[in-house]
């Protein structure tokens, strides 16, 4: 029998402490009826003897400690899946957001998911075309990876994120579910991605979250974790593939500060509880492919770094969990350039075993390395030219100025609507290493240059 | 009394009452489910338990039961070519039986009981024996020879020793006083397996990788730690680290990191053939994972684990070779207990006995006289990741790892932008074992290798200074003498130190080859010089 205490004594931030308990389990989930009838539910974070600490997952507001009624329901937190979800939208706790009807469960799972074995994992190598030649050609994400997108206040993450949704494809052309988790994010922008999943007509085919900036703070930590168990159903239940975009993870860390701190737990660096890695890793490490199933769940994080610093612990843990990072530079957007990627310091730890022959092209690897060989050094002449002067540089160093220029300005730069294939994006890589002279490139077969050298974009 | 009762629980910590012959560290079974636990702290009448699995829906009153063992691994064939979890499970068999998520409460053996292994004794009856002695061998794998020793604390004469033939783990192959042996045997992970005696390292460890067998050589038995930012290369590092170093044995141990880059060793190293025997690199081979998503105390039990059974091969006499990828994970669990015990922090919140458990660590790493009577010698080099946060060095792990490690392959950030690989900062490196495997290396890749790297490193360091004033002022202003200095620094920059890992032919180079590339360089540069 499921017993109902009125022994509230404490209420700090969105933590509850209930007395005089008896047979409560940690992680349980709880139901708490305010005075006013209203229900609102929270998890055992501290379970003693006699005494339960609750996090709650809505607002406090309003609540009376007195006159409210705690129900402990003896399982742990679980979310009703089934296929129609799919086209719906719902709040941080998981209940519908738009006038639709409650979805009906085909079965109810644990949120907080199990860890996937490693050996039970299959590696992800399956290109995915984003039409992003920053992407697609030197940073290529493949089905199963989780990729972030490291950001900065003001710049075009939303835009970008949006267009991989629209863009992304396999090459196969088989096409992805999308699963939308954002947490504290403003009105407009939760608006720009359901306007832009209504326009492509890609809404019936995702499930979105929506926790906005004026939402209650503590949703913010079960909203992705709701969002990654339908990814699991779909993906590994469903076969699909699945392609799930959380933003901001930035609000999601400000949240689990704010509980730690009401918790009154030792902070590890910048006030960020200590185990935050391991925290974030619970929800990262929820993307992959699994050996023979055909779904998979790739990541596509955003968030936003503090003051454009990398070294903040939320980007830097991130960055330590997850497959690489696209590094947006607020440089590049000042120059007017969309995407404004960064490209040297950007990454995707599995491009190796998704590009080459068979995936995307034989000269893949070259053209990639070529480009940001020739990159790298034409910033460092750009510097170079800032201190002596342009006339004073080499004819060589010239021509690595240009490169430099033209690469930003031809592939890094392109349309929110247009969509490169891969051959046009390795292509133009071509077209931009030939700026330079032949004895100049280093890191391209001769094979190579002879069979793609010449090749132009259409 | 041997069951106690939870008294609460928050994560991965439970503290149970009236349990009062508990011991410290010692194995307990937690809940109705029996989760494991091991006991770190002891307080009156309350017994602290960091739980090695997800405690979700344990709660208050369930029961603690003792078991009376410490944390241990099982030793034995069957180790070899296997991957298992923080606290020695084999992930095969949990796949087996939860499916491809991990579920809880689920118990499964190290070794495989049923299979049969072909032993061929070495004791003889009546011979007096003591710990590590060897009984006989097991060919586990074409060219791995698994010896059955006598485990460290026993001696006596042996009164019986089975006679060639097969035999499973569990069945008796010897009596050594009455005391029944089998060719398993257990070991607590937090207690060093005992050595005859330590000695100082002379041998190299070869690499195949140019900046670190020529540059920055790590001794046999040595220790290494390789920090760096994420992106700068530090997994990649490691993992050529496990395919190429000419060690016998290799254990890699995933700690806390991404399940993926497992998953990527588990598919390779069954593929990858190993230069000296031509046999897949897992044949050599022990994985120990505790990905960042699997439950923290168990993370914090993988090193023990993985260094425990290093220590049973280089007991056997062979070379091991031990990975830690990542300490800092670990560190972090570590971290995470303390501040469930709410002990007093010190540096960044981590414990202060961080730098004490850091360097016990390290130190089981070394060149050792084993026990037996046949004076083996036995080699453990430890290599460890450090993930410093922000790529900030002056962070309590960092510091701590560099106080006890004598290899410093410093990763770079701004190298790893440029594509430079491995992104071992050869200005901030530097290894101290430079004086004792002098001799080796001199014999083993050529005459004069010590002058070369010396000549070699001069010309990296002038190419840092010379590369100010050419901001400055221009190339074109330089003497032809520190012109063609910049040059073969480029060449030793570009066709030395950079090496492709994920090219078949540039992954390893051989010592001998190393010493021709970088003589060739520094031949050409002084004959050059010598013209101007």
């Amino acid at each position: 029998m499921q017993k109902i205490y009125k022994t509230i004594t404490e209420s700090a931030g969105p933590l509850l402490v209930v007395d005089g308990v008896e047979g409560i389990k940690y992680d349980e989930l709880v139901e708490i009826e305010t005075q006013d009838g209203k229900i609102k539910r929270g998890k055992v974070l501290e379970a003693s003897k006699n005494q339960a600490v609750i996090q709650v997952f809505e607002d406090v507001r309003g609540m009376n400690l007195k006159d409210s009624k705690v129900k402990f329901l003896g399982k742990t937190m679980k979310f009703g899946v089934s296929l129609d979800l799919l086209g719906r939208i719902f709040d941080g706790a998981g209940k519908p957001k738009d006038s639709g009807p409650e979805v009906v469960a085909e079965k109810y799972l644990d949120v907080a998911g199990l860890p996937l074995n490693p050996q039970a994992r299959e590696y992800p190598d399956d290109f995915i075309q984003t039409g992003i030649s920053t992407i697609d050609g030197l940073n290529t994400l493949v089905r199963g990876q989780k990729l972030p997108i490291f950001s900065g206040a003001g710049l075009p993450h939303s835009k970008l994120a949006a267009q991989i949704a629209r863009q992304a494809k396999v090459a196969g052309g088989e096409e992805f579910s999308i699963v939308f988790g954002a947490m504290g994010i403003t009105f407009e922008e939760a608006e720009f991605f359901i306007s832009e999943f209504k326009k492509t007509k890609a809404i019936s085919k995702s499930v979105m979250f929506m926790n906005l900036a004026n939402d209650p703070v503590v949703e913010r930590i079960t909203l992705p974790r709701i969002a990654l168990t339908v990814a699991e159903y779909l993906a590994f239940e469903k076969g699909q593939h699945v392609l799930v975009i959380l933003t901001d993870m930035t609000n999601y860390c400000e949240a689990l500060r704010e509980v730690s701190a009401s918790r009154k737990e030792v902070p590890g660096r910048r006030g960020y509880p200590g185990y935050l890695y391991t925290d974030l890793s619970t929800i990262y490490e929820r993307a992959g492919k699994i050996k023979g199933q055909k779904g998979s769940i790739t990541q596509i994080p955003i968030l936003t770094m503090p003051d454009d610093d990398i070294t903040h612990p939320i980007p830097d843990l991130s960055g330590y969990i997850t497959e690489g990072q696209i590094l947006l530079s607020r440089e590049i957007h000042n120059k007017a350039i969309y995407p404004p990627v960064d490209v040297l310091p950007s990454l995707s730890r599995l491009k190796d075993k998704g590009i080459g022959e068979g995936k995307t092209r034989e000269d893949h690897a070259g053209v990639l390395n070529q480009l940001f060989a020739f990159y790298a050094r034409g910033k460092e002449i750009r510097e170079l030219a800032l201190v002596l002067g342009e006339s004073a540089l080499t004819e060589t160093d010239k021509k690595y100025l240009q490169f430099a220029d033209d690469f930003e300005r031809r592939f890094v730069a392109q349309g929110y609507e247009e969509n490169r294939s891969i051959e046009d994006t390795l292509n133009l890589g071509w077209e931009l290493i030939n700026i330079l002279p032949r004895e100049e490139i280093k890191r391209l077969k001769p094979e190579h240059i002879e069979k793609y050298g010449k090749n132009k974009t259409n | 009394m041997k069951q106690g009762r939870i008294k609460k629980v928050t994560g991965p910590l439970v503290v149970a009452e009236n349990i009062s012959e508990v011991k410290m560290y010692e194995v307990v079974r937690v809940g109705n489910e029996k989760i494991i636990g091991e006991v770190i702290r002891i307080v009156g009448e309350d017994v602290y338990i960091q739980v090695y699995e997800d405690t979700a829906g344990v709660g208050p009153g369930e029961p603690v039961e003792l078991t009376g063992e410490s944390l241990s691994v099982e030793l034995g064939p069957g180790l070899i070519a296997n991957i298992y979890d923080g606290i020695q499970r084999p992930l095969k068999d949990l796949v087996e039986k939860s499916g491809a998520f991990i579920g809880r409460g689920i118990d499964c053996r190290a070794l495989a009981s049923e299979k049969k292994w072909h032993f061929k004794p070495k004791g003889k009856n009546g011979e007096e024996v003591s710990g590590g002695d060897i009984l006989g061998e097991v060919q586990e794998k074409e060219f791995f020879v698994h010896r059955i020793m006598v485990p460290p604390t026993i001696n006596g004469k042996v009164d019986f020793i089975a006679e060639e033939g097969d035999y499973t783990i569990d069945e008796i192959i010897a009596k050594i006083d009455g005391q029944e042996i089998k060719m398993a045997q257990k070991w607590p992970i937090r207690e060093p397996r005992p050595i005859k005696k330590k000695m100082i390292p002379n041998t190299a460890l070869i690499t195949g990788q140019r900046v670190i067998d020529t540059f920055f050589p790590i001794a046999k038995g040595g220790t290494g730690s390789v920090p760096g930012p994420f992106g700068s290369g530090k997994t990649v590092v490691q993992h050529q680290f496990a395919k190429w170093s000419d060690a016998d044995v290799i254990i890699f141990i995933g700690c806390g990191e991404r399940g993926n880059e497992m998953t990527d060793l588990l598919n390779e190293f069954p593929e990858i053939n190993d230069p000296k025997t031509g046999r897949p690199l897992m044949e050599r081979t022990v994985l120990v994972a505790n990905t960042s998503n699997m439950p923290v105390a168990a993370r914090e039990a993988s090193v023990y684990t993985g260094i425990t059974i290093a220590e049973y091969f280089r007991d056997m006499g062979y070379s091991v070779a031990l990975l830690a990828d990542s300490t800092s994970r670990w560190a972090e669990a570590l971290r995470e207990i303390s501040g469930r015990l709410e002990e007093m922090p010190g540096d960044e919140g981590y414990p202060a006995y961080l730098g004490s458990r850091t360097a016990a660590f390290y130190e089981r790493a070394g060149y050792f006289k084993c026990l037996g009577k046949d004076d083996r010698e036995g080699y453990l080099t430890v290599v460890g990741a450090v993930s410093p946060p922000g790529g900030d060095l002056s962070e309590p792990v960092t510091q701590n790892t560099l106080r006890v490690t004598k290899v410093f392959w410093a990763l770079d950030s701004a190298l790893a932008y440029k594509r430079h690989f491995p992104a071992i900062n050869w200005l901030n490196s530097y290894s101290l074992y430079d004086s004792d495997i002098k001799e080796f290396l001199e014999e083993k890749g050529g005459k004069g290798f010590n002058d070369l790297r010396v000549k070699a490193m001069k010309i990296l360091q002038k190419e840092a200074a010379l590369e100010e004033i050419v901001r400055l002022v221009g190339v074109d202003s330089l003497s032809p003498k520190d012109q063609l200095l910049l040059k073969t620094a480029k060449s030793i920059r570009e066709d030395f130190l950079h090496q492709n890992a994920f090219d078949e032919e540039d992954s390893y180079t051989s010592l001998e080859k190393q010493y021709l590339m970088i003589k060739e360089i520094i031949d050409n540069h002084e004959n050059y010089a010598k013209n101007i």
